[in-house]
């Protein structure tokens, strides 16, 4: 079985789930010069996740979901720069709702339709979000991007210092949040239907499932994780640019996601890690060689490795388990 | 006897073409009723209609009285009216037991609930692999729809619809694509179905027609050509001329 | 008012010059979506390449025009062939997911292959000197580019619904676009069908690429950019359609012209929300028949 959840299975949290965090929790002790990078991890994981939830898990084929992605981040940079607002949880909470209700709007909107159309329809909407942020400068800083942000102290005490120390446990401790309520989600009754539908929308009709709903929801839901991820980019590095709401995000996302493997939690975590380290690594030397790199890698992954990285691993257990 | 399912002047075309012409169709409560035709006579159209993924040009459908004609299909799925698919339409990835739970959950108004797990719906689960045992396939409970052979797939099939606890159970074709060995187990199931369904299987093997059918109707290009009892309909000479050529088939 | 009325025909022109090009570019894309049944969101890339191809050829060899333009379009086709062969047809059956991702493999590296050899500006075109300068028709001065833009874009739209209409290949096509297991069973080789076809839309693409690279600039980020506008004229013309995109891409053409004329703050908003609006009410898009 390559998915978790469904009415056989068990929910309770196992040993080995707990490895990622204890990874993550070493990191911040033993590579304090790594942080940055660290807390960017952490959130292309929040934003994998939340992508996953409506790729991988219900099967809805998107290039859209950086709009709500940038969407969050514009609203915490505006929220402080605009408002003066700069209490983290307000804007991670103001994030999330507005993120959520444009999931809710756009989704109640496009998620009639399928295929070529729905995927068309997720490319306009990104593209008109792009359109808004660049041409509204007096609000969103147009195409110089919104600066003078201040993130104020979480709970009065923890300070964002300049070594991204509390940005990186902030991240932390909110991609934790939110695992703990998405995995709830994968292995309840909605999550089983949600795999229901991936595998077979037709029969989810046929069985009198309120298929739209459904989806709505799982839209909306994956919208407010990706603007909550949105929302820390901005409060981790204190500005919000264009480059939030572009294609090339999304695209990135999307080899993350297929290099973790789609349609598993763990895959949402192993693809951004892999994918932001060796960029990390290796772009900076050479940065065309790295996109080449990741298109080839997109091209072989899909003609001769559809799992992923996961998948591989599955394919590589199953062959020592069957050697006698 | 109470009227099932019941269809008054039923009608459809496509433009120019008509593909269901004034079909008046019956199934009373309890019913073990055959709806047979050759090819492209327009059965598997008329079953559409009935679970209302297909709307009718006109006409009216009515489910124990009521009349159901503009609803959707989840709410005649809410009002007990269940269907198989003729091409397996399962859930291929996911194990036997999540199969049927899925229809097990929907009936019962859990499919949408956020927060417990699916596995602590222990009812759900106890009642799917009752499911599975009157079907014989308990034993498969874990196993991946698609590691499954043919035959024991098409149990899912029903078993997916007989979740849904239905009063009307629209079966079509439930022995098409089976090898002969295995469709004995096919009838064997029918056979044992609660008899308060009431059951309309469309079917082309007449062996198991005949065998299990109480009542048949014969569908010739969108219009009924007759009704009656199994010994009626074998003896009819116009069923005769349409199926002259025609073999056994399954 | 005169005023008004010369501004009117100056986006009018204009906007149906742009309007061409990218018919002549995205019919490539609508036959290959109703034919194959494939998402090429990698069409973008061969426009962009037949932009390079002649404007490498004109800049760096001195070649001439014409012969840089039928570069573009023959070299090209040969490409696509050979991606064709070589991996689109092994995705065919895939899953949607599948072929968008690999088609967006393609414009990754595609991207940063033409950053490599050209750098990320935009690459400059020189238009010979019989196609510089004004022309005039019916009491006006037109722009000579735009104005044989719009003649051999019509002769080659004419020529390709010619083709379609009444050569054997043609018919084949409409055939399998309408029902594919039917043309099989009928006899049609679809594998060279395929490659025939989808060597034609890349040629046309290059083509279009090359001959708009005044109007879309030719630049590595071109299939990024560019990917909304012919996946707009392709949704809404409707796939295997072959009229129904060139009234897309007119309409485009020409709200595209306007609004940046007379709305620049707007910039293209309003197509997008128009698109949005139209693929809602007909998500077949205006003459489409499969989606």
């Amino acid at each position: 079985m390559t998915h978790s959840g469904g009415y056989n299975a068990d929910a309770r949290i196992r040993w080995q789930e707990w490895l990622p965090w204890l990874a993550a929790l070493a990191a911040f002790f033993l590579l304090p010069e790594y942080l940055s990078l660290g807390a960017r991890i952490l959130i292309y994981i929040l934003f994998a996740l939340s992508l996953d939830l409506v790729l991988g898990y219900a099967g809805v084929i998107t290039l859209g979901h950086s709009a709500f992605f940038g969407f969050g981040a514009y609203v915490a940079g505006i929220l402080s720069a605009k408002l003066g607002i700069s209490d983290p949880m307000l804007q991670l909470v103001a994030a999330a709702l507005g993120a959520g209700l444009l999931g809710l709007g756009t989704g109640a909107i496009i998620l009639r339709t399928s295929g070529l159309t729905l995927l068309m329809l997720t490319l306009a909407i990104t593209s008109v979000c792009l359109e808004i942020a660049n041409k509204a400068t007096p609000v969103t800083g147009g195409a110089d991007g919104l600066s003078g942000i201040v993130i104020a102290p979480i709970l009065g005490s923890f300070k964002f210092d300049m070594f991204g120390k509390t940005a990186y446990l902030w991240c932390l401790v909110v991609l934790f949040g939110a695992w703990w309520l998405i995995r709830r989600l994968i292995y309840s009754p909605f999550g089983a239907t949600l795999a229901g539908l991936r595998e077979n929308g037709i029969r989810m009709h046929a069985i009198g499932a309120p298929v739209y709903r459904r989806l709505l929801i799982a839209y909306g839901l994956s919208a407010m994780f990706a603007g909550i991820a949105g929302a820390l980019l901005t409060q981790t590095n204190q500005f919000v640019g264009l480059n939030v709401l572009g294609f090339e995000p999304a695209g990135e996302l999307l080899v993350m996601l297929i290099l973790g493997g789609v349609g598993r939690i763990y895959g949402a975590f192993i693809g951004p890690v892999v994918y932001l380290i060796a960029q990390d690594q290796l772009a900076k030397q050479f940065p065309e060689y790295w996109y080449l790199g990741i298109g080839a890698m997109l091209v072989v992954v899909v003609l001769f490795a559809r799992g992923g990285l996961l998948g591989i691993a599955d394919g590589l257990i199953a062959r020592l388990r069957s050697k006698p | 006897m109470s009227i099932a399912l019941e269809t008054r002047g039923l009608c459809k075309s496509f433009g120019a073409l008509t593909v269901a012409e004034k079909i008046d169709f019956r199934l009373d409560a309890g019913a073990r009723h055959a709806l047979i035709g050759p090819n492209g006579a327009g059965k598997t159209t008329f079953v559409n209609m009935l679970t209302g993924r297909l709307a009718p040009s006109s006409g009216q459908i009515l489910m124990a009285g009521d009349d159901i004609t503009a609803l959707g299909q989840a709410a005649r799925v809410k009002l007990g009216l269940g269907r198989t698919f003729q091409i397996n339409s399962l859930f291929r990835n996911l194990s036997v037991l999540d199969n049927v739970a899925l229809s097990v959950a929907e009936r019962r108004g859990v499919g949408g609930r956020m927060w417990r797990p699916a596995g602590a719906y222990r009812e759900i689960r106890e009642e799917s692999l009752s499911l599975l045992e009157t079907l014989g396939i308990a034993g498969d409970a874990g196993v991946r729809v698609l590691d499954l052979p043919y035959g024991k797939q098409r149990l899912v099939e029903i078993a997916i619809a007989l979740g849904l606890n239905p009063a009307v159970l629209l079966l079509d074709e439930p022995a098409a694509g089976v090898p002969s060995m295995e469709s004995a187990r096919i009838l064997q199931v029918l056979d044992k179905l609660p008899e308060e369904i009431a059951i309309l299987i469309i079917e082309h093997d007449m062996d198991l027609v005949f065998r299990f059918a109480r009542r048949i109707t014969v569908l010739v290009q969108g219009e009924v050509l007759c009704e009656g009892t199994p010994v009626e309909i074998a003896a009819d000479k116009r069923v005769h001329q349409v199926y002259l050529g025609e073999g056994r088939h399954g | 008012m005169e005023a008004f009325l010369s501004s009117l025909v100056s986006v009018a022109f204009h906007g149906t010059a742009f309007g061409m090009i990218l018919y002549v570019i995205s019919v490539g894309l609508s036959v290959t979506m109703g034919l194959m049944g494939f998402a090429n969101l990698a069409h973008g890339v061969f426009a962009m390449a037949g932009g390079y191809v002649m404007t490498t050829a004109m800049n760096r060899y001195g070649v001439p025009f014409p012969l840089a333009l039928a570069l573009a379009f023959l070299g090209v086709a040969a490409a696509s062939v050979v991606l064709e062969r070589l991996l689109y047809a092994r995705l065919y059956n895939a899953g949607e997911l599948e072929q968008v991702l690999f088609t967006i493999g393609l414009i990754f590296m595609s991207v940063a292959v033409a950053r490599m050899i050209y750098g990320t500006l935009q690459q400059p075109v020189y238009l010979p000197e019989y196609l510089k300068g004004q022309f005039p028709l019916l009491g006006r001065d037109f722009p000579t580019y735009r104005v044989f833009l719009i003649v051999f874009s019509s002769l080659m739209i004419a020529a390709l619904w010619f083709g379609v209409e009444r050569t054997r290949w043609g018919a084949m096509v409409r055939a399998a676009v309408d029902n594919r297991p039917m043309a099989q069973s009928v006899g049609i080789n679809t594998t060279q069908l395929f490659t025939l076809t989808f060597a034609l839309g890349s040629g046309l693409a290059g083509l279009g690429g090359a001959l708009g690279a005044e109007i879309i600039s030719v630049q590595p980020t071109y299939p990024f950019e560019q990917l909304v506008y012919f996946l707009i004229v392709v949704s809404i013309g409707g796939l295997g359609s072959l009229r129904g995109p060139f009234i897309a891409a007119l309409l485009i053409g020409l709200t595209d012209t306007a609004c940046k004329y007379w709305l620049p703050q707007f910039g293209a908003f309003f197509i997008y929300i128009a698109t949005i609006a139209l693929l809602l009410w007909r998500p077949m898009g205006l003459f489409g028949r499969r989606a």
